[in-house]
């Protein structure tokens, strides 16, 4: 037992609790008018707040990760993308990094083998990511259906390709399948399950690991988890629970009867997700945009970066000491870049 | 710094982007789609079992008569008040609900579903009164 995944743990079941308890006892103006307007109001304001704080601060150092040879001579040949001397360079690595998350898949592993070190490519974190974040990714943009009226043909594709894989299950007793199994749905679960596991059984990562990192984790397979039970299994009325999202984005809240208390559940997660969402590690959605470590020229060679926070100094530099103290110098026997006469003479030309 | 121009750039793109259902809908109400009854649908009173259930789960009984009529052979439905039906798609579920478009389509559009049973299945052509 461990005190931080517990904690997570806890507060995403307070979480369920108070979203059942309120949808029961007749809240539902609460929590499926008010709360997800709040939510969308502090996800909106806390995010923009925080990306203009980040856009005032400084850049103090050049800190480019270099990941291969830097520009120099023409017959030496540099990492175009993994120290990046063009904007063009820049542009192609932040854009490998926000799509295929390159950094993550540069993960290794430390191994004893017959008392020597091995490093091993440890390829499932990245995996496992990469799987979470466009899982995530579609079941949002086929969420647009509960938003959209008429729904885009666009995501109605995006539907029938999600859908792909027809799993049916047909007994007289037992039946699963209906509507069609989203696989998206499936690999958020799984992947999201595999991310939480991972951070409780690896010993190095779970040491690592704080609460903050568990409750995102823990959050989201509320989500995911209620989403799919009221999609196979408590199945709610479908078409209720779009008149009430649909009432929202088109601001005309409407509260219709006969929703399930699992619809409240899965919205108040997902509302605490939005609304905590700008205050935690989520905002790397912002975030890596913003990273110095992947944004910046790798060009630290070539070109001197200035901390714009430098205070402006008065510097006395060698030749203004010298011009200064010539004389004296002369006189003690000091060694002297410009003797006295040279020093004379570029006095009088400049005069 | 000169980056403050691209990171404000790019975050109003983010807000309208995540903004995109407040102004595709541009604040216009939408009524849900009401299901019409036919006059034969609403003498019956009861479908082939409870309305509520019919509404939540009537994809599964029909993919369940599928599996049967086609696999099994059976062609009747007994529901648990003794009541017998043909198992079909055109003849039994779309004689009283004869309006598709008013009973299946409203909804299913309204919800983004596309159910594959108009894969084979065709509707009934309506005899010219």
């Amino acid at each position: 037992m461990n005190r931080k995944y517990m904690f997570a743990f806890i507060a995403v079941l307070v979480l369920f609790l108070i979203a059942w308890i309120g949808a029961s006892i007749g809240l539902q103006w609460l929590f499926g008018v008010a709360v997800p307007y709040l939510a969308v109001l502090i996800f909106v304001v806390g995010f923009t707040r925080k990306v203009l704080g980040w856009s005032r601060s400084a850049v103090p150092f050049a800190i480019p990760t270099t990941g291969g040879q830097a520009k120099s001579f023409d017959w030496i040949q540099d990492a175009k993308l993994d120290n990046p001397s063009s904007k063009f360079g820049v542009f192609m690595r932040m854009v490998l990094e926000v799509f295929a998350f390159r950094s993550l898949f540069r993960n290794t592993r430390m191994k004893l083998k017959e008392g020597k070190l091995f490093y091993q490519l440890e390829i499932f974190l990245w995996v496992g990511a990469l799987a979470f974040h466009y899982a995530f990714l579609t079941v949002v943009l086929r969420h647009m259906r509960f938003f959209l009226e008429p729904v885009p043909w666009c995501l109605q594709m995006l539907e029938t390709v999600d859908s792909f894989f027809r799993i049916e299950i047909i007994y007289p007793q037992f039946q699963f399948g209906l509507p069609a199994v989203y696989l998206s749905g499936i690999v958020l679960l799984a992947a999201v399950v595999y991310l939480a596991v991972r951070r409780i059984v690896i010993p190095s990562v779970r040491y690592i690991s704080l609460a903050s990192d568990y409750f995102p984790l823990i959050l989201i397979f509320g989500i995911a988890f209620t989403g799919i039970m009221m999609r196979y299994v408590a199945k709610i009325d479908i078409n209720a629970a779009k008149q009430l999202t649909l009432g929202l984005v088109t601001l005309h809240p409407t509260v219709p009867d006969g929703i399930g208390a699992i619809f409240y559940i899965h919205l108040f997660f997902v509302c605490t997700l939005l609304a905590y969402f700008p205050f935690s590690k989520l905002m790397h959605l912002g975030g890596i945009f913003l990273s110095p470590t992947r944004n910046m020229l790798g060009n630290t060679r070539a070109y001197r970066h200035v901390n714009p926070w430098n205070y402006p100094v008065h510097v006395h530099s060698y030749d203004e000491y010298e011009e200064e103290f010539r004389e004296k110098m002369v006189e003690a026997g000091l060694p002297v870049d410009k003797p006295l006469e040279a020093a004379a003479e570029t006095a009088a030309g400049k005069e | 710094m000169n980056d403050k121009k691209w990171i404000i750039t790019g975050l109003v793109v983010f807000l309208i982007i995540v903004l995109f259902p407040f102004w595709y809908n541009r604040g216009k109400a939408v009524p849900p789609p009401e299901i019409k009854l036919t006059d034969k649908a609403k003498a019956a009173k009861e479908c082939v079992l409870s309305k509520e259930y019919m509404k939540a789960e009537h994809m599964q009984i029909l993919d369940l008569w599928r599996e049967v009529v086609v696999r099994e052979g059976q062609r009747i439905y007994t529901n648990p008040k003794g009541k017998s039906f043909v198992m079909s798609l055109s003849n039994t579920c779309l004689d009283c609900h004869s309006n598709k478009a008013d009973f299946c389509d409203k909804c299913h559009n309204y919800a983004s579903v596309r159910p594959y049973c108009w894969d084979c299945h065709i509707e009934p052509p309506k005899e010219k009164s």
